[in-house]
């Protein structure tokens, strides 16, 4: 289980971003961390991957603990080591590098032998790269790149598989096969925590979820019951019961999230 | 005819070392961001390694290159230790500061070690000379360049080959997503300084070949290491090749014909060529001949 407890988060020692964050990711499972822009779900990814030095941030309270093992000390290539893997916001793909150079950087830190092991599982699950493997990536479409980020964060057959937004900037066709993969990938026993603003597909694939607003969990339940939640609806599914709203009454009446009040 | 093929190869071989340099600032720079200017000063201790291990302890020739080698890049990733990893995150001007800073420590160290003397290498070709293609040619300039071109042939392939090579690749692109894959950024950063290092090794052992010796002055020929990187773009290693060869061939073309032709720019003016290239370059090719494209999807 990776576990996060108390979590706080300070920027440039001064900038509070996360307060005390809660959240705990079982073993076989997919948990969907939802937010709005803002919200700290990025840093809170930061903060499990020890990517915060990069960004001048550190840990000032609480724990990540690792099937139970402290990992918040721990360096990004130890984390790595330790069998968590990202795809990071933005796909952060080697735009220079070919599809198969950019497999092989994410086998860093696994063996010799892992890398061809690595490359078959990746070829597999994504056949559209392979046709490509000698291309540059910066080429490949937005999906193909994002499918890209994601074999190269299973190249070292992480336990925990941490994705940033995997359905930005694609389309709602792409975005469903991301999902599907994303089922795939913790069927072959992944656990995996899908950091996302479309609530709707993490909702669909997660079985846990997490809210994440300025910097605290506002909401934990289980994706079924989130999925039927008055609120969740209407402010991160976009769905409201009444139907169609006219703009009017948009403009005099705004609800009140009711977790807040 | 002879002597331009003469001069040809003579230029070929002083320009392969440059080349050798160039390489060593183009590592630096792709992995760091961060142009090395105590290159010169690792050279020059390249150098004297050399004739150190081979003319007073004794080893074999090529022994005591291999040893010089490993000495200097054990001292340039010391340095990058010491005072280039607190610089990490900091602007890039700032830390080539640091390394000017790096050049005036090493060179000073170099004076005490090297004095006033001229120290030869011990290299085993000397003023002889062979044919080739009829035309006389010393052995060392031969010996220059396939040496040159060889260890900058094992670098390349290391690079494009190599798991390392491929994290170095990977830091230079986007250190954080490199760090993100488990990449150890710190030591890749040393590793670039040691390979760098050894370049800058060999290139002062070759430089001290023959005829030419060391001395403490001799860094400063270092300094034609940059025209090399500039006319061949920062982040090129293939640009560095061409450029040192580029530039060394003018050079010495310029030696052998300019007193001749053009009496009027008077003595040395050999010396001066590589940096009227290099305005050339900045004036018309502001990235030099072999910058990286940018690739882009549109």
């Amino acid at each position: 289980m990776l576990a996060v407890e108390n979590l706080e988060v300070v920027y440039e020692d001064v900038v509070l971003v996360l307060k005390g964050v809660t959240l705990e990711v079982p073993r076989g499972e997919v948990v969907a961390l939802l937010g709005a822009n803002g919200a700290g779900k990025t840093t809170l990814l930061r903060a499990l991957t020890g990517l915060l030095g990069v960004h001048r941030g550190s840990i000032t309270k609480g724990s990540v603990t690792l099937d139970g093992a402290a990992i918040d000390h721990l360096d990004a290539p130890h984390i790595v080591a330790a069998g968590i893997g990202q795809v990071m916001e933005g796909r952060r793909i080697f735009a220079e590098f070919t599809v198969e150079e950019n497999l092989r950087i994410g086998a860093h830190t696994a063996g010799r032998a892992a890398v061809q092991s690595g490359l078959d599982r990746a070829y597999m699950l994504f056949p559209a790269l392979a046709n490509r493997r000698t291309q540059l990536a910066g080429y490949l479409s937005g999906g193909e790149q994002q499918m890209l980020a994601i074999g190269r964060a299973l190249m070292t057959e992480p336990a925990y598989l941490l994705l940033d937004e995997p359905s930005l900037g694609l389309a709602p066709l792409m975005v469903r096969r991301i999902r599907d993969l994303i089922g795939e990938i913790n069927l072959q026993g992944t656990s995996i925590l899908l950091v996302e603003q479309n609530a709707a597909m993490a909702l669909s694939v997660a079985s846990h979820g997490y809210v994440l607003e300025t910097g605290k969990i506002v909401m934990d339940k289980p994706a079924a019951v989130l999925r039927e939640d008055e609120d969740i609806r209407e402010f991160y599914l976009g769905l409201r019961d009444e139907g169609a709203a006219s703009f009017r009454a948009v403009k005099h009446y705004k609800r009140r999230k009711r977790w807040l009040s | 005819m002879d002597e331009l093929i003469a001069s040809v190869v003579r230029g070929l071989g002083i320009g392969s070392t440059y080349a050798l340099l160039g390489v060593g600032f183009v590592i630096i720079y792709r992995a760091t961001k961060v142009i090395n200017f105590a290159q010169p000063a690792l050279m020059i201790l390249g150098g004297y390694f050399t004739s150190l291990f081979a003319t007073r302890a004794g080893l074999p020739f090529p022994v005591a290159v291999v040893a010089a080698m490993v000495a200097v890049a054990a001292i340039g990733a010391l340095c990058e230790r010491v005072a280039l990893r607190p610089m990490v995150g900091e602007p890039p001007f700032a830390a080539a500061m640091v390394t000017v800073g790096v050049f005036i420590v090493l060179l000073i160290v170099a004076f005490r070690l090297i004095g006033t003397q001229v120290l030869t290498v011990g290299d085993p070709w000397g003023l002889s000379r062979t044919s080739v293609l009829g035309v006389s040619v010393a052995q060392v300039d031969i010996a220059k360049i396939v040496i040159s071109l060889v260890a900058i042939g094992v670098i390349g392939v290391f690079l494009a080959r190599s798991r390392l090579g491929l994290a170095m690749r990977a830091t230079a692109l986007d250190q954080e997503v490199a760090l993100a894959q488990g990449v150890d950024v710190g030591r890749i950063f040393g590793l670039s300084w040691a390979i760098a290092g050894a370049l800058a090794a060999l290139a002062g052992m070759l430089i001290g070949t023959a005829s030419g010796g060391i001395e403490a002055t001799t860094a400063l020929v270092a300094l034609k290491a940059l025209p090399v990187i500039i006319l061949g773009g920062l982040d090129s290693i293939k640009g560095s090749v061409y450029a040192g060869l580029l530039i060394g061939v003018a050079e010495s073309l310029t030696r052998t014909y300019q007193p001749e032709h053009a009496p009027f720019l008077g003595a040395n003016f050999d010396v001066v060529v590589p940096y009227v290239i290099m305005m050339a370059v900045l004036m018309v090719r502001p990235y030099g001949l072999f910058g990286t494209p940018e690739v882009q999807r549109v």
